[in-house]
């Protein structure tokens, strides 16, 4: 489930999907409607949290897009998986260039598509027990929502690079060291400090905001439609079957540990 | 290595609600705490900063007890 409220300009986007946000159809659509209802006229700023303890969002709904893929022959594969990734492309696309100041609040687990997401915003702010991870190599994939060219935007070749080829997860601390997070606060914080934020930023001349935000960040489109391409190939090859597979009928409580 | 297991026992006895008493080295930290996978992403976090130590995850392969994750938080302080 996914709600959004619009208080004294600042919009609260709140994603409660159990068990930890996962991405696939619900939250697409519920994201797709919240782009296409969003009165940037009235609001200046926006607040995207999770509702729930576990985390910010897990990534992508690997079940999901298994049952999808299994659902459907071989041949259609490749049709199907640049189909579902174009249109996660749109949406991202549609939440990073907002003209609203977007500030994302992470908590607990951000990793994959989830962490893709967080990327998207303009301000991220991190509570102590947020960890972030772009696990996807172990599926034999790369990033596909965007998350490499955002990555690449904001911190070093190098932090991309870390987090990419070895698969492994960051605190908050860390990720505020590298320059992806401009806040850590402590657990159960993240809102009050987010709303915060928010309201500074109704303080300034929305025009004057906007502006800056196109001045300042851009979308690498070119990167987008090349992690786009890479994606797909990638995808439908034997090894993301067999990935996602084991992944769906483990009975590992840790799936999301290595 | 002795000081990082029973602060380790205790942080996490604190944590989730258990007898550091009933907690060993050779315990399951898993079964012992009763926790799930994303409870095991936020112990992690919290360890690093108790410890002050960064942990990265593929050195924690195979790693199941509390005398295991000690050693490996032992090696990085």
């Amino acid at each position: 489930m996914i709600e959004w409220s619009l208080k004294e300009g600042v919009y609260e986007l709140v994603m409660s999907t159990e068990p930890c946000n996962e991405i696939g159809e619900t939250v697409v659509e519920a994201f797709e409607r919240f782009l296409d209802t969003v009165d940037t006229d009235s609001a200046h700023a926006l607040v995207i949290r999770s509702g729930l303890n576990s985390g910010f969002s897990a990534g992508a709904d690997l079940r999901e897009l298994y049952r999808q893929l299994s659902s459907r022959p071989e041949k259609e594969h490749e049709a199907a998986l640049r189909e579902f990734i174009d249109r996660i492309h749109s949406m991202m696309d549609r939440l990073d260039m907002l003209p609203l100041t977007t500030i994302g609040v992470v908590n607990g687990v951000c990793f994959g598509g989830g962490f893709e997401l967080a990327l998207t915003c303009d301000i991220l702010i991190a509570e102590k027990n947020a960890r972030f991870a772009f696990p996807e190599l172990r599926l034999g994939l790369i990033p596909g929502f965007g998350g490499i060219p955002r990555l690449k935007r904001d911190t070093p070749n190098s932090v991309v690079r870390d987090l990419l080829l070895t698969g492994r997860s960051i605190n908050a601390k860390k990720a505020q060291a590298v320059g992806l997070v401009s806040q850590v606060v402590p657990v159960g914080e993240g809102q009050r400090a987010a709303l915060a934020t928010a309201h500074q930023a109704t303080k300034f001349d929305r025009e004057a905001s906007r502006t800056c935000k196109r001045f300042t960040k851009r979308l690498p489109a070119a990167e987008l439609a090349e992690e786009r391409d890479i994606f797909v190939r990638l995808a439908t090859r034997p090894i993301l079957k067999l990935a996602l597979k084991k992944f769906v009928e483990s009975d590992d409580l840790r799936p999301y540990l290595p | 290595m002795t000081e990082v297991l029973n602060k380790l026992i205790a942080h996490s006895a604190k944590r989730y609600g258990a007898d550091p008493t009933t907690l060993a080295a050779g315990d399951d930290i898993f079964e012992k705490l009763k926790i799930d996978s994303f409870q095991a992403v936020e112990l992690m976090s919290e360890l690093e900063l108790e410890f002050d130590v960064e942990i990265p995850d593929y050195e924690l392969q195979g790693v199941n007890t509390f005398g295991g994750l000690a050693e490996v938080i032992a090696k990085r302080t």
